[in-house]
């Protein structure tokens, strides 16, 4: 089976100052993975170039075997780091609008996790608070039925009880067919579900390893070796 | 029994020793079905992936067994329980002795306190 995420070489510049520099990836399917770094290290712009948002400067970038379009989109569950989502909306509304958009959306689990949260279908997106706002985003993008999830930072501004919920509800849409690739700072609420992680340094990838693999060689947590690679 | 785990051991390692206690324990008694690699994942709050890796590691040394269509057990086999009953209790002696002799207390020290202790608590 092709890897759900390769990438070649993958280099971006914007006006002169590269960000990603020879990225080499190659990710199976069936894995929950960190991408981790320091602000400013690329992570973000990984994310958006997998999206088609961006356009890679040099090398070669493809999502389960196909250049980042129409078709790949089908496919990626994306959750940005901003919010596109329209104020007005009421959130009923808006699992419409996605019902529309994407054949893999899954309506009923959408609801399923507003109750679970204690979140009104009937409000607005305006009347809610940042917070609240990151649950209904991260909700309608684990709703579908995707093969690669990209979250970009899903869970910094939740409280750690919904953290966990969130976490849960990870673990429980986990399907073995779907990669999902997250990330974040919260390295320490995030590891043990991850498999491996991903080092991002000054745009470089500067470790692919699972997770057990780095207790055991370092005996340190994620956490702790992330603190200690990039020291300040 | 919560899923104890800490952060800076391998994972699979960890579940490995917490279903060996659990097995010990009696909370999946001797050839009960075990839950769902899925389920357990999310108990635990871990990768599944992990989990499956543990849950492979406990039929290596047969205290698990998987019925191709039916699932995975606990082994019957109430003397190979007892072996690793034995064995963590071991580990706990040892961690414990270890403990204490650095506080500086000598073995018939030792001995006094666990006397006075079981006497006073009979737990």
């Amino acid at each position: 089976m092709t890897y759900i995420l390769e990438s070649e070489n993958l280099t971006k510049e914007f006006n002169g100052i590269t960000v990603l520099k020879n990225v080499n990836l190659k990710i199976p399917r069936g894995r929950i993975i960190g991408l981790l770094g320091p602000n400013g290290s690329g992570k973000t712009t990984f994310i958006k170039l997998c999206n088609a948002l961006l356009t890679p400067t040099s090398g070669k970038l493809l999502i389960n075997g196909k250049k980042p379009g129409v078709e790949t989109k089908a496919v990626i569950s994306y959750l940005p780091e901003r919010s596109y989502l329209n104020d007005w909306m009421k959130v009923s509304e808006i699992i419409g609008f996605f019902r529309d958009f994407y054949e893999d959306f899954n309506a009923h689990k959408a609801y399923d996790m507003l109750k679970s949260l204690n979140l009104n279908p009937n409000d607005k997106l305006r009347n809610m608070s940042k917070g609240t706002k990151e649950k209904v985003q991260l909700i309608l993008v684990m709703s579908r039925e995707a093969q690669l999830y990209l979250l970009d930072e899903p869970i910094g501004g939740v409280d750690p009880a919904a953290r966990d919920y969130i976490l849960d509800t990870i673990l429980r849409n986990y399907n073995e067919d779907a990669t999902l690739i997250l990330s974040t700072h919260l390295i320490a609420d995030i590891e043990k579900i991850l498999d491996e992680v991903i080092f991002l340094k000054e745009g470089q990838v500067v470790m692919q390893q699972t997770v057990d693999q780095i207790r055991e060689e370092s005996g340190k947590s994620i956490d702790s070796l992330f603190r200690e690679v990039f020291k300040c | 029994m919560s899923w104890d785990l800490s952060s800076d051991r391998p994972i699979y390692t960890q579940l490995i020793e917490q279903i060996e206690l659990r097995i010990c324990s009696g909370v999946y008694p001797p050839g009960s079905k075990m839950p769902s690699v899925r389920d357990l994942a999310q108990e635990a709050s871990v990768n599944p992936n992990t989990m499956q890796r543990a849950l492979a590691g406990l039929e290596e040394t047969g205290l698990l067994y998987t019925c191709r269509t039916s699932g995975r057990f606990v082994t019957e086999d109430r003397a190979r329980i007892k072996e690793v009953k034995a064995r963590l209790a071991k580990d706990h002696v040892k961690a414990f002795l270890k403990k204490m002799k650095e506080l500086g207390f000598d073995h018939e020290e030792i001995l006094e306190i666990l006397r006075d202790f079981s006497g006073g608590d009979k737990k």
